[in-house]
Formats: structure tokens, C-alpha cells, sequence
């Protein structure tokens, strides 16, 4: 199992070096540094000096790949793509546009991140199987009938809807928790708990139909045939053999789920007035901010494969065949 | 099938609207015709009404009156301060303005009729077409299920006639804030939601189908390759790659000004890059399950038996493996349809989906967010623009699962 | 004991219930089997699961009673059923490698029938559980119970399934296909294990089965179903040496055997008919030889022929007549000196990667130095039980898998390592025939375009006239309708689909055709077609036959030389009475002993082979055989034997015969 783990850690590093490739790419060949000063002064100071200033304080007048001028080992590492690309591997983003380290503001923004979307995800994983569960109990019933109908409805709101109707109602209205900010340490729950219920409530719909479905096929398997002829009780049936069977491509499906975290994060957070790396990334966005994308570009695919590891390890938890060999 | 006419239906707005024209000003002879500057569709030509006819700001639905109080001068009174009359919305009334509701509720019921009278025409066509074929045959039981498409449509024209019909005389989902009419506005948004969704799907199809069944069939070192490009692709998380990518094409259309003649072209072209970007950002989905797919029947026997005869390995593709992978496709593509549809309204709150002159869900949402927190509350925008949302992803996700209940084999 | 009357049991499509049992009665003893046999689709299963209200979602009972002691099963409520189920009668299935949970113990999942059913818990539990798996016969019970399924062998998952049903200690046994699923020597395992318990604990036990070798051996009494109706109910010696109803006299006939060799076996014509169109009268009169008028008005009523003997049969005859119905099929005069295929030291070896990097850390043995030669014109089958290399051969042999070393010269030439157009050129001379008819074609292709398809690819026939004329000159030939070239596979039953495959393979004109296994996934009756068809096949154009089985009545009937593998090589070779009358090899000789027979002989003479076929990734030293092998000795563990040539065209490999 050790040895698993270490493999897909090995996996993990050329996918990192294809992700740092990639942002390369899009952020200096598919626009030259000299577009980007452009756009950031605006179209009135544009100047040829501007530009050559405004590319010099931030790093960006040096070749891209390969500094023919600089000897020896310089004439690599003396490249934008060592100094701003290779660069983040260990942790160094280099500077945002209001002259903040960015390493140090995706450090102290981790944390209220981490402080909805885990909660979210776990909360919303219980809720939707709990549901899904019930639903395959009262399969081919009426019940079923009208709680898919529902799934159906309410995955095809948006979830903007979910966000704004929620705020609207429970804090404008009735006033139950704050609309949006964030608090240090343990006051912050009061915060929390209303992104966190909208967040599992708007992924109700989809997931609850999904895990429906993966029961459904679990149910006419030939165990579960063998476990009734045993005079198990339905229920028993479907909470000792059904669910732990149906865990493996319910895992499988939350990695796929992990990108729409982000999405969520990036909306909420900037709904919600939270410090996260979601409105971080808004913010840089709107502002332009190239240093700052690219960075979150960078450690949104560290988080997701760190996830993905987990998601990996937690196979090894639900299913003995990976365990065992 | 209720959910394909809908669907139809809104694919009709659409259209109406991709169609587009520029109004030939009046030049004299000898001349070279001259255009006017603002593109117009024909979607616009037929509710010029909604388009023109704009207020101040805000309005409710069916006012008569604005929404916010402004210094009117009255002649032989001076100033007051008083909700002002719309220009538009309730004028034929003139000063019978508290029988808005026997109004109303009279021409809907008119127009009402009329589409019922449109339908029962429709639904005799269906009925001796249907009979010309087969004389016995009861229209309940026929393959094609035209009694849901017939309801559907009579649920459509009874709602739809009187809207539009009513649309000439009020606001019937209010104004905004600067006084442009909701429904002109979401008719408009269906066209951009449309596009992204089908555009998109356009976009990566070929890719996902050809690098998906490519890497399947021949595995060994195109496999690893193909595998490698998806997973660095899929672990950056969507929106920021999509982020990137749309801030990175900001930069190409700003330093470009040239390239565009007017600003509808920037906002189309800007609207097609972001398909594009949807495209390569989520072909990855689809390919991996179609590789795992491929890979499932590429051990198929009569692949091995085709194999046994020399079939080239392209010809067993086209011939074997991709008509026996159509119905996940076709699938795949339905179920994302509205996905994408959903995906555009955040990206353009979050300021990376189209242009912000472009109407869309999206920018309508964004718009109307604020409006919320004014006392007492604006609720028409928003309530409109998701009600319309809504409806047109339901008929997506309803056709997705009618799709998906007719092509996969397990189900059968 | 147990008492079925007037059973229905239907399945709702749509808004219509098709009845798929159709009133049926028995009853069981304590103490007997009773074995239920019919062929595929005959409602046999459904019997089984209707008794045990185990019927799927979309079944439903229709009418009937079903009493256990007495007492009526089919008015209890679901959860008094529940008290039944797995207590005092319990179920095995046909399949060991699904019917158990992946991913709970061995342990938790017998101890829940003890839980449920007699309170039984912690240590008492697991001393109770360990005990079951002793009578079961799995060795080193403890730690067994804390292993998953998938580290047990597929005759130990049967064996854990058996040790399930037994926990609740129930009075009657129902056993449905328990070893269609496994090889000839597990089953012989299995059926002597059942058999044993059956008598110690006295209970009664319904067997559902399709093989007449697996009733021989097993029943007391045996009902015969056909189409959802209960034909013939009859004790065993009377089945076995008077059996009254056409059916049941043509099941026998069917089945092919070396005493029909040469022959052409009886079958049955036409079709089961589907449950949606049943025919009025007698279901079985379409396709019985000894039709009357009656038979098509009134559904035949019970007649008693002897004492606990009936038959549902207005036809008064008794044994088959052999009324010229079977053609001497004329058999070909081959000169055996001269192979056209030969294949020498064959070697297929699959990496294994493991660890970290992935490396290799060594390799599956699937063929490990095969030689072979067939004659033109002549049968050989490659005989041996699952896992043994026998279908890699054959796939190695069309170079559809790479073969890692040896040679296969077809008509003098070299086949390993030829690429592309060589390639395709010796592909026109062998074709393949594959196990499963409804994989094997391509579901979106029209039949026609699939026996064209060969054709075009190796440019046989260009014009298109005269491919289509050469199409339906195949489909006559292999028995099919003229419209079938442009009806898709779905339309037809597995035999029908076995026929266009056969079709497809004999469109380039190939003098080799490797069988994988062509029949065994087809009904006997229909089985019997099929053969037929090869062997007139054979007669008419001289076609070789390379026959993959592990079917030694088929082998018995078709082949002119036999090969025995066994992991991976081959251990006895030889004409194929050299090899059925006197096998020299021990594991040839334990095969032929194992197969069930289908009359009333008494079966002393069975060799019992323990455990099961090791995992060719890790072959046993010395002789792959020696730790099954009965007469084993110190020699068989140290080196692998050599050839020993019996007679000129007889070698074996076992160090006893040298």
C-alpha cells in the first residue's frame, strides 16, 4: 500500500511540470510581456518607456526560454520562464501587482478556503448518500418518482439562485446570521454555516440523482441477490452491502466533483465577503493581475492533486482488492 | 418529448436572433447604400416594440408608473415629487390607470383564445396527416409521441401569444435600471446561452472523440501521451484555467482594436473564444470515458474477428468502434448542454465570461444582484432571468434524460 | 417435504405479464434431490427463485401455492418470509465470482446468517463458522475467515457460498447451476461435497441444471421443463432408461458421444417459442417428431406410464426409433503425414509489473512451449480447463497476440513476424470462430455486411454483385434464410448467430478454422446443430478444424487427434483413440474420469483430483502437475518431464509413462 501511495505521488510530479508548461504558455508566448504592460497602463501612458519600465520592475524584460547573452548556467536560470515558472515549485510567486509577496497571501487565505469547502464537501457527500439511499430504498415508488422529479428541478437551478435566495432570505429577512465578512478563530462558524448549507444544498440535485443511479446498478448485482436469499432485512441489505459496494465509483465521481469546489469556493467567497483564495482570485482577475492568476493557476492544480491523492488513499480504505495488493 | 418542444421552442428565439441585418438607411439613387450603425436580428425587428420603447429606470411588471420618485413639474402646481408615468408601459390607458388588471387580464384572455384557436389549427394538420399515413391509427398510440408535443405546444402558445401580445401595451416583467425591458432582455440571453452550449460541444467533440477512441485502441506510448495531455489539462480546476485563459484573450482583443468593425462583432467574437475555451477546457470528461469504453470493446470478438481478417486499424474504428460508442456521445453531449448553459451565468457574475454589453443570463444575474439590497426590494429582474434559466435547463436536463433512457443499452 | 402446486410465474414488460412459468407442480422429499432440467430460458431459474420469493424487480407470482412442511410460503408477509430465507431453506448460485460481496470478509458474511438466524455472536460465531468451513472442505479455516473473496480460487468461493447456505441449517437446499460455472474437476469437488452433505444432514434439495451428467449423478428424481411447463416427472433409473416425452428422448439423442461418431447427430428443430407467442396445444409440438393433430388444439393432460413416472404427452410410443432421420456423414481419408500447420515451441508470456517503477518482475506463463500440427482436412482439439493457455494459443496462432518465441509455418511458411501485407496474405488461410455468438458480432452491422467484411479486406471478391451473390451462397450454406443478409444480429438466437459467424469465417475461403469454444455457450439441442453443421462442413470443402474446448463429449465426437494442456503445455498428444481409450497422462486420465456421464452407470471409477490449477504467473517446480497428481513422486517435484513417445503418433510428459 506504501508503495501505491509513493507511485501516485511519482504520477503527481510530471503532471505538475505539464501544468507549469502550460501556464508558461498561456501567460508568455500566447501574449508577449509587452501586450501585457499594455493592457495594465491603460491606453493613455503607453509609451515605449512605459512599457520597457513597467517590464523591467517586474521582472519580465528578460528572454523567455533561453539568455544567449548571460554565460553559462545564467543563461538559463537568467529567463522569465526560471525566474516566474520554474520557480513556483518551490513555493516563490514572486510579487503582486500592489507589491504584496503572493506566497505569503496564499498562505494566510488557505485557511478560511479550506474552512468552507471542506465542510461543504464532506456535509454535502453524507447528505446526498443519505438521500440517494432512502430514494433506492423506495425504489419504483411513487416516493422515488417525485424525489427524482425534485433532483431534476433542483439541478437545473443555478446555483447563483441558491447563493442569492439564501442570503436574501435567511440574513435580510430573517436575520439569522451575517450576510457576508469573516471573523478570527472560533467566531467565525457564524460566518461559515451559511455558505457551507448553500453550497450542500445546491449540489443536492445533482449528486443525490447520480449516487441514485450508482445504488440502482449496485442493487441488481448477484451479492445482493445472495444477501436476500440470507433473509437480511432490505434495510440492513443496503447500509452493509449496497453502500460500502457503492463507495468505489462514488469516490470516483467526487474527484470529478472537486473542479465544481473551486468553482463554488470562487463564487461564495466573493458572495460571502470571505478572505479566501477564491475572492483573491476574483479580485486579481478584475484587477488584472497576471502574477496572481498564474500563481492560483499553479496551486489550484496542487490542491487538486493533492485531493486526488487523498481520493486515492481513501480507495484503499473502502476497497480491500487496491488495499491488499 | 414535451421537453424537445421546449427545447425547439427556445432553439427558435435563437435563431431568430442569430440572423442578423443592418437596416439600410433611405439614400438616394446613385448612391451607395448606406447602413445604419447598430446590427439588428430579426428577433429585434419583431419585438422592435420591446426594444425601443425604453423607460427611464426601474419599472414593476404591469406598472404604469416608475419606481422611483422624481420632481415632476406639474403645470399650475409647481414640483412634486410623485412616481412619474412610464412613457410606454400602460400608455393606451391614459388616465384609467387602476384598471391595469381588467385590462390586462381581457387582452391575455384574447390572446389566449387566438392561441387556442392557433393550436386547434396545428392540431388538425397533425391529425389528417396522420390519418393520410394510416388511416386506423390513434394518435396515442403512434411511435412519435405527438400528444405531448401537441399539449406541450398549447401550454407554449397559450403562455407565449398573450405575453407577447400584452408585451406591446405593458412591461410585463418591469424595466431595468435603465429602463430596457426584461423580456426583450431575456429573449435576448437565450441565444447567448444557446451558443455557449452548443458551440462549446461543437468544440470538443472531434477532439474528445478522436484522441479518446485513438488512445483506447492503440494504447502503448499514444495512450500514455493522450492520457498525460488530459490529466495535466483536467487538474487545473476549470475555472482558472478558464480565468486564465479568457484574461490572456482580453489582452489579444484590447491590443486589437482594429480587428473588429463594430462593438456586436467583439462581443460575438469575444462570445466564440469562450466556447472555444469551454471547449478545451472540458473535452476531458468525454474522452477518458471514452477511451475506458474503447478499451472495453477493442476485446470485443468481432473486433478480434475483423482484426483476424487484416481490417486496417482506421477502417475497424470508423466501422466497429465508433458507431457502438454514438450513444454515449450523443449522451455526454445532452447532459453537458446544460451544464454549459449553467456554467456561463457564474462565469459571467465572476467576470470572465462574455463581453458585458452582451446580454446574457449571466450579466442579467449580475446586474440584478445589486438591486436587491435597494428598499423596497426590485425583484422582477432577477426572478425573470432565473424563471427562464430554469426553464430552459430543465427542458435540457428533462431531453438529456429521455436521450439517455432511448440510447443506453443497459437500460433496455 | 417441500410442495409446489400449479406455480406461475410471470414478468411484466410494459404494461403485459408473459408468463414464464406456466403451472408447475412437484414436491420434495427430506432427503432427496429433485433436479429440475431443461435448457436455457425455460423458466427453470425462475422456478427456484419464485420458491424463495427471490424473484427480480420486474417478477411477479401469479397464481399457486408453495408449502414447506405445510406451511404456505406464498401468503406470508416479507418479513415472516425473511425468517425463511437463509434459516430453513437457502440458496446457492451459478456464479461463485459475483454472488459473493467484494468487499466484506468471508467471515462477516457467513456470520450474518448466523446472527440473523440464530442469534449466534462473537466467539460462538466464529467457532461455528470455522467449523462450517471445515465441512465445506477449505483447509486452514481460521485465517480464511478473515480474507475477501477475491483471494480465494473460484471452486473455494463456491465452496464459502455452500458454507453460507448451510449456516442457517436449513431442511431444503435449492442449488441453481451450482457448477456450470466452474472446470470438470471442481465440479466433480463440488457435486461429491453436496452430495455428502446432503446425506449427512438429510435435507432436500432442488438442482437446477441444463447437463444430464451433472442429474446422472446427482438426482433421485427429475423433472424435465420445456417452455414453462413441466413435461415429464420421473424417477431416476426409470429417466434414464425409459424416458417417455419426444423432448426428453431427443435431449439424449442430441448429445454428441464417441458411439456417434461419423454420425449425424438427432436434433431438434426450430426453436424455443418465445414466451410472448405461445402456441395453444402442446408447446413442444412445433418441434417434435411424433406430432399428431390433437397436439396443436389441447395442451396435452398428466398420464401416469409406471409408478411415480408421468409424462404430459398425448404420444403413446416409447423409445426412439431410428428412423433414418441420422445421415452417415462420410468421413474424409486423411494422409497424416503431412501437416500444413505447424506450430513448434509456441511461447506467450505476459509481463507482470509490480512495484514502484513499475518494472517487470516476471511473466505469465499463458503458452509455454506448445508444439502442434494439423493435417489438412482434419480435427484437432486442444482440450484443457479454463486458465490453461488453450484460447491464447489460438490467438496467437492467427498472430492476433504476438507470440514471444517459436515458430507456426502455415503451408511452409512463417507467420511470426510478418507484418502488414504478408500478413493478411496468410490470414486468407485460417479463420476463428469465437466462444460467445453475441459478442462476436458487431450489433450495428447488417449480417450481410459482416460476412462481406472479410472479403474486402482481403480483396477475395471486389465486385460487388458478386460478393452479394457469395453471400447468399454462405448463408445457404450454413442453413440461414435468404433475407437474413439484411436483418441485424439482434434478430437472431445465439445458434442462428453462431451459424453467421461461421459464415463470416468461411467467406475468404480458409483451410484452418480455429473453433474457440463454438458451442458452449449454446443449449444441447442446439449444439448438436451447430456440430452437424461443422462436420458436413469439413466433409464438403476439406476445412481443418482446430477445436479449443474443454468438452470431452464434443471432443469425443468431432476430433481426429487430441491435444491435453496444462498450464500452459502440453502433456499428452495422439490420435484421439489412442488418447479417449488409453490416456496415459494422469491429468488425462482425471479429466476423462470427471466428466459427468449421462446414463445409470456406477461411477467408482472417478479420480479425484484435489485443489485446483495454479496461476500460471508462479508454476509449481518440477512437474506443473505434481502437487494434484495422485501417483506423484519425487521426481515429478524436481524436474519437468520429458517427451515420452507411447506409440508414433502418441507422446506424453510424465515421468511415470517414461
Amino acid at each position: 500500500m506504501l508503495a501505491y501511495i509513493a507511485r501516485r505521488l511519482l504520477y503527481a510530479l510530471p503532471i505538475l511540470i505539464g501544468v507549469n508548461l502550460v501556464t508558461f504558455a498561456l501567460f508568455f508566448v500566447v501574449n508577449t510581456p509587452d501586450d501585457m504592460a499594455r493592457m495594465q497602463l491603460g491606453v493613455k501612458r503607453v509609451t515605449p518607456e512605459a512599457i520597457e519600465k513597467w517590464k523591467v520592475e517586474r521582472g519580465y524584460d528578460k528572454p523567455l526560454l533561453i539568455n544567449a547573452e548571460a554565460g553559462g548556467l545564467a543563461s538559463v536560470t537568467n529567463t522569465i520562464f526560471f525566474e516566474k515558472s520554474a520557480r513556483m515549485f518551490v513555493g516563490d510567486f514572486g510579487r503582486a501587482e500592489d507589491g504584496r509577496d503572493i506566497a505569503r497571501e496564499i498562505g494566510n487565505r488557505m485557511l478560511p478556503s479550506l474552512a468552507i469547502a471542506l465542510p461543504t464537501f464532506i456535509l454535502g457527500l453524507f447528505v446526498t448518500i443519505t438521500f440517494a439511499l432512502t430514494l433506492a430504498f423506495f425504489r419504483a415508488t411513487a416516493f422515488d418518482f417525485w424525489g427524482v422529479v425534485l433532483c431534476v428541478a433542483m439541478m437545473s437551478i443555478s446555483g447563483l439562485f441558491y447563493i442569492i435566495g439564501g442570503q436574501y432570505l435567511i440574513s435580510k429577512v430573517w436575520r439569522l446570521v451575517p450576510i457576508s465578512g469573516f471573523g478570527a478563530g472560533l467566531e467565525a462558524w457564524r460566518f461559515l454555516i451559511l455558505p457551507v448549507l448553500i453550497g450542500v444544498v445546491s449540489g443536492i440535485g445533482s449528486g443525490t440523482r447520480w449516487y441514485r443511479t450508482i445504488f440502482l446498478d449496485e442493487i441488481t448485482k448477484d451479492y445482493v441477490r445472495t444477501a436476500r436469499a440470507k433473509g437480511l432485512p432490505e434495510a440492513l441489505i443496503l447500509f452493509r452491502h449496497v453502500l460500502r459496494n457503492g463507495m468505489t465509483p462514488i469516490l470516483t465521481q467526487s474527484i470529478v466533483a472537486i473542479p465544481t469546489l473551486f468553482m463554488g469556493a470562487l463564487v461564495m467567497e466573493s458572495f460571502f465577503g470571505i478572505p479566501g483564495l477564491g475572492s483573491y482570485t476574483i479580485d486579481a482577475i478584475n484587477a488584472q493581475d497576471f502574477a496572481v492568476v498564474r500563481s492560483m493557476v499553479f496551486i489550484g492544480a496542487v490542491l487538486y492533486i493533492v485531493a486526488l491523492l487523498l481520493t486515492d488513499i481513501s480507495y484503499t480504505v473502502a476497497d480491500p482488492r487496491i488495499r491488499l495488493q | 418529448m414535451a421537453s424537445a418542444t421546449v427545447l425547439l421552442a427556445f432553439i427558435l428565439i435563437g435563431l431568430l436572433d442569430s440572423l442578423h441585418y443592418r437596416a439600410q438607411l433611405e439614400s438616394k439613387p446613385g448612391q451607395k447604400a448606406v447602413y445604419a450603425v447598430e446590427v439588428l436580428s430579426v428577433l429585434d425587428a419583431l419585438a422592435a416594440p420591446l426594444r425601443s420603447r425604453n423607460e427611464k429606470t426601474y419599472s414593476a411588471p404591469f406598472a404604469t408608473r416608475l419606481y422611483a420618485k422624481e420632481t415632476i413639474d406639474v403645470p399650475g402646481q409647481g414640483t412634486v415629487r410623485d412616481y412619474p408615468r412610464l412613457k410606454h408601459g400602460g400608455k393606451h390607458l391614459g388616465e384609467r390607470e387602476d384598471e391595469v388588471a381588467e385590462d390586462a387580464a381581457f387582452t391575455a384572455f384574447k390572446a389566449g383564445v387566438l392561441a387556442f384557436i392557433g393550436w386547434l389549427g396545428v392540431f388538425g394538420a397533425v391529425v389528417t396527416v396522420n390519418r393520410k399515413k394510416c388511416p386506423k391509427l390513434k394518435l396515442r398510440e403512434a411511435t412519435f409521441a405527438w400528444d405531448a408535443v401537441l399539449l406541450t405546444l398549447l401550454l407554449i402558445l397559450v403562455i407565449a401569444v398573450p405575453l407577447f401580445w400584452l408585451s406591446g401595451y405593458y412591461h410585463v416583467f418591469g424595466t431595468d435600471k435603465v429602463g430596457q425591458d426584461v423580456l426583450y432582455q431575456i429573449l435576448k440571453s437565450v441565444r447567448t446561452g444557446l451558443i455557449i452550449g452548443l458551440v462549446t460541444t461543437l468544440v470538443m467533440l472531434p477532439m474528445a472523440v478522436l484522441l479518446g477512441i485513438v488512445a483506447g485502441y492503440f494504447r502503448g506510448w499514444v495512450d500514455d501521451v493522450i492520457q498525460y495531455i488530459y490529466t495535466v489539462l483536467n487538474s487545473i480546476p476549470g475555472v482558472l484555467l478558464i480565468a486564465a485563459a479568457v484574461l490572456m484573450m482580453q489582452v489579444v482583443i484590447d491590443t486589437h482594436p482594429q480587428w473588429f468593425s463594430t462593438a456586436a462583432e467583439r462581443a460575438d467574437l469575444r462570445l466564440l473564444a469562450l466556447c472555444f475555451i469551454l471547449g478545451i477546457t472540458s473535452w476531458t470528461g468525454l474522452c477518458r470515458l471514452l477511451r475506458g469504453e474503447t478499451l472495453k470493446l477493442r476485446e470485443l470478438e468481432y473486433i478480434q474477428a475483423a482484426q483476424a481478417f487484416g481490417v486496417s486499424s482506421w477502417r475497424i474504428i470508423v466501422r466497429h468502434i465508433l458507431p457502438n460508442l454514438m450513444h454515449i456521445v450523443i449522451i455526454a453531449l445532452v447532459m453537458d448542454f446544460s451544464g454549459l448553459v449553467l456554467a456561463e451565468a457564474v462565469l459571467s457574475y465572476v467576470g470572465i465570461g462574455v463581453d458585458p454589453t452582451m446580454t446574457s443570463f449571466g450579466t442579467m444575474i449580475n446586474n440584478a444582484r445589486m438591486e436587491l439590497g435597494r428598499e423596497p426590494v426590485v425583484w422582477w429582474s432577477l426572478a425573470a432571468a432565473f424563471s427562464a434559466m430554469f426553464i430552459l435547463v430543465l427542458a435540457a436536463n428533462l431531453f438529456a434524460d429521455a436521450v439517455r433512457d432511448a440510447f443506453d443499452p443497459r437500460a433496455a | 417435504m417441500l410442495k409446489v402446486e400449479n406455480l406461475r410465474l410471470g414478468f411484466t414488460a410494459g404494461k403485459k405479464t408473459l408468463a414464464a412459468v406456466d403451472g408447475i407442480s412437484f414436491s420434495i422429499e427430506k432427503g432427496e434431490t429433485f433436479a429440475l432440467l431443461g435448457e436455457s430460458g425455460c423458466g427453470k431459474s425462475a422456478t427456484a427463485q419464485g420458491i424463495m420469493r427471490l424473484l427480480p424487480a420486474a417478477g411477479r407470482i401469479l397464481e399457486g401455492n408453495v408449502a414447506l412442511e405445510g406451511e404456505p410460503l406464498l401468503s406470508l408477509s416479507e418479513a415472516d418470509m425473511r425468517a425463511y430465507r437463509g434459516g430453513r431453506m437457502a440458496m446457492i448460485f451459478q456464479e461463485p465470482a459475483t454472488s459473493l460481496n467484494p468487499v466484506l470478509t468471508v467471515g462477516r458474511q457467513i456470520g450474518e446468517v448466523l446472527e440473523r438466524h440464530l442469534d449466534l455472536r462473537g466467539d460462538a460465531a466464529t467457532e461455528r463458522m470455522v467449523d462450517l468451513l471445515r465441512q465445506v472442505g477449505i483447509a486452514d479455516p481460521e485465517r480464511r475467515l478473515t480474507e475477501y473473496p477475491f483471494q480465494l480460487s473460484g471452486g473455494m468461493k463456491q465452496r464459502v457460498m455452500i458454507a453460507i447456505a448451510l449456516a442457517g441449517e436449513p431442511e431444503l437446499l435449492i442449488a441453481d447451476e451450482p457448477t456450470t460455472a466452474l472446470d470438470v474437476t471442481v465440479q466433480d469437488q463440488i457435486l461429491d461435497l453436496l452430495a455428502k452433505i446432503q446425506v449427512d444432514r438429510g435435507m432436500g434439495m432442488l438442482l437446477i441444471t441444463h447437463d444430464l451428467g451433472v442429474v446422472a449423478r446427482m438426482a433421485h428424481r427429475i423433472g424435465v421443463m420445456y417452455a414453462g411447463e413441466l413435461v415429464e416427472v420421473a424417477s431416476r433409473e426409470e429417466f434414464f432408461t425409459q424416458p417417455r416425452h419426444p423432448y426428453t428422448q431427443a435431449l439424449f439423442e442430441a448429445l454428441p458421444e464417441i458411439s456417434r461418431r461419423g454420425l449425424k447427430l438427432t436434433t431438434i428443430p426450430g426453436q424455443v417459442p418465445s414466451l410472448a407467442a405461445m402456441p395453444a396445444g402442446c408447446r413442444f409440438a412445433d418441434r417434435c417428431a411424433h406430432v399428431m393433430p390433437v397436439c396443436r388444439e389441447v395442451s396435452p393432460p398428466w398420464r401416469e406410464v409406471a409408478d411415480g413416472h408421468s409424462v404430459r404427452c398425448q404420444w403413446q410410443g416409447s423409445a426412439a426409433e431410428d428412423d433414418g432421420t441420422r445421415h452417415a456423414v462420410t468421413e474424409l481419408d486423411i494422409d497424416p503425414g503431412k501437416p500444413f500447420l505447424q506450430v513448434s515451441d509456441l511461447k506467450v508470456h505476459f509481463p507482470i509489473r509490480k512495484g514502484f517503477l513499475q518494472r517487470t518482475v516476471g511473466h505469465v506463463r499463458a503458452v509455454d512451449g506448445v508444439s502442434l500440427a494439423i493435417s489438412a482436412g482434419s480435427t484437432l482439439a486442444l482440450v484443457g480447463e479454463s486458465g490453461c493457455g488453450k484460447t491464447t494459443v489460438g490467438k496467437a496462432l492467427l498472430q492476433l497476440i504476438q507470440p514471444t518465441a517459436g515458430s507456426v509455418t502455415l503451408g511452409g511458411s512463417e507467420l511470426v513476424g510478418l507484418k502488414g501485407r504478408r500478413l493478411r496474405d496468410a490470414r486468407r488461410h485460417m479463420q476463428m470462430i469465437f466462444q460467445d455468438p453475441f459478442a462476436s458480432l458487431n450489433p450495428r452491422l447488417r449480417v450481410g455486411e459482416i460476412i462481406a467484411e472479410g472479403m474486402g479486406a482481403l480483396g477475395v471478391e471486389t465486385d460487388p454483385e458478386a460478393r452479394a451473390a457469395a453471400v447468399s451462397a454462405l448463408l445457404k450454406q450454413v442453413g440461414l434464410p435468404d433475407d437474413a443478409g439484411d436483418r441485424y444480429p439482434h434478430e437472431f438466437s445465439g445458434g442462428q448467430r453462431q451459424r453467421i459467424a461461421i459464415a463470416r469465417a468461411l467467406a475468404v475461403q480458409p483451410e484452418l478454422l480455429i473453433c474457440d469454444e463454438p458451442t458452449s455457450a449454446l443449449d444441447v439441442s442446439v449444439q448438436a446443430q451447430i456440430l452437424n453443421l461443422l462436420k458436413s462442413l469439413q466433409a464438403e470443402l476439406g476445412i481443418a478444424y482446430l477445436f479449443i474446448t474443454h468438452n470431452f463429449a464434443v471432443v469425443e465426437y468431432l476430433a481426429h487427434d487430441i491435444a491435453v494442456m496444462y498450464l500452459g503445455r502440453i502433456v499428452e498428444q495422439g490420435r484421439a483413440e489412442e488418447v479417449l481409450r488409453s490416456p496415459r497422462h494422469p491429468y488425462t486420465q482425471a479429466l476423462l474420469s470427471a466428466v459427468p456421464v449421462p446414463n445409470l452407470d456406477a461411477r467408482a471409477d472417478i479420480i479425484r483430483l484435489p485443489g485446483e490449477t495454479p496461476s500460471p504467473a508462479n508454476p509449481p517446480s518440477g512437474c506443473h502437475f505434481h502437487p494434484r497428481c495422485p501417483k506423484a513422486t519425487d521426481v515429478c517435484r524436481q524436474g519437468y518431464p520429458g517427451v515420452t513417445e507411447v506409440s508414433g503418433t502418441h507422446v506424453v510428459r510424465c515421468h511415470l509413462v517414461a
